[in-house]
């Protein structure tokens, strides 16, 4: 079982309060797109991802996007029970989608640099590490039912 | 491979910073601390307590050595060939893929922080594949 300290909880629900779950959620598949441009085979009928600019305009990437931050706002409500709250979308990569969990862990890192772009100094070495340690664990949920 | 745009997008950055390298790569080193405590292993000889001064001078250190390759792009092999005796012979960190993904993550964090929205995704990607074109080099000869 995970343990989250009241000071970790704080820092994740603190950060969570501001931010924008469509900005943040469209910004953050963008640099996955962007950064580890191989991560676009699993989108192929997005339409045109053939820039940065063209990225970050897909309005498929947007919505997306925002669709992977609000589960992500699930996790958050469920601290305590990641694996329960992933399972259905563990085993929808895994069956459905093939994703190889690893760009789990990819998409997963965009996050912590994402609020850090945002939040500049207020996304303190403390802050970061909570959500390393959130997003890690994400990632790990999702993984858990691939067979 | 750095493109020559990456190589230019890297170097304007890396100008952008004005003077506060050397904090950064004290930051980089607390981050990478705090988020990945594995990564304290290396240094049991170090005091790693907020504001120590060994990480400020190691913090230092780095960003140094990541200024020299900024300013050779062209020829990392080179540029970082003595520090890449130092990982392979002497340091051993573990494959330096493993570690230096976490500096280049608490790294690239310290970045956003200060140029916030101007680390684009455009120089994020290029700044990625800047740290993992330095752990490449650094691996070079581990065996």
């Amino acid at each position: 079982m995970v343990h989250w300290s009241a000071e970790e909880k704080q820092l994740i629900s603190g950060v969570w309060a501001k931010v924008s779950v469509e900005e943040c959620g469209a910004e953050a598949l963008a640099r996955l797109l962007i950064v580890y441009p191989w991560t676009q085979r699993f989108f192929s009928d997005f339409g045109n991802l053939s820039s940065p600019t063209a990225i970050v305009g897909n309005p498929k990437v947007r919505a997306h996007g925002k669709k992977v931050l609000t589960s992500f706002g699930e996790a958050i409500e469920n601290l305590d029970n990641l694996k329960g709250t992933y399972s259905r979308l563990s085993e929808l990569h895994c069956d459905k989608l093939h994703v190889d969990p690893e760009n789990f862990r990819l998409l997963g890192d965009m996050c912590p640099i994402v609020l850090a772009a945002h939040f500049t100094k207020d996304f303190t070495p403390a802050c970061q590490a909570t959500w390393q340690k959130l997003v890690g664990l994400v990632a790990h949920a999702l993984a858990r039912k691939y067979h | 491979m750095l493109t020559a745009e990456d190589k230019k997008l890297i170097q304007q950055m890396w100008g952008k910073l004005g003077g506060a390298e050397e904090e950064i790569g004290a930051e980089a080193l607390t981050r990478m601390f705090c988020s990945y405590p594995p990564t304290k292993t290396y240094f049991p000889h170090f005091d790693l307590s907020p504001g120590s001064d060994q990480v400020r001078g190691h913090g230092k250190k780095v960003v140094a050595a990541l200024s020299n390759a900024i300013k050779n792009l062209d020829n990392l092999s080179q540029a970082l060939s003595e520090l890449s005796n130092l990982h392979a012979y002497n340091l051993r960190v573990d494959p330096p893929r493993f570690s230096l993904q976490f500096l280049s993550q608490c790294l690239q964090v310290a970045l956003a922080t200060r140029l916030g929205k101007d680390y684009s995704p455009e120089v994020h990607s290029a700044v990625d594949k800047f740290m993992s074109a330095v752990a490449s080099v650094l691996a070079e000869k581990y065996r």
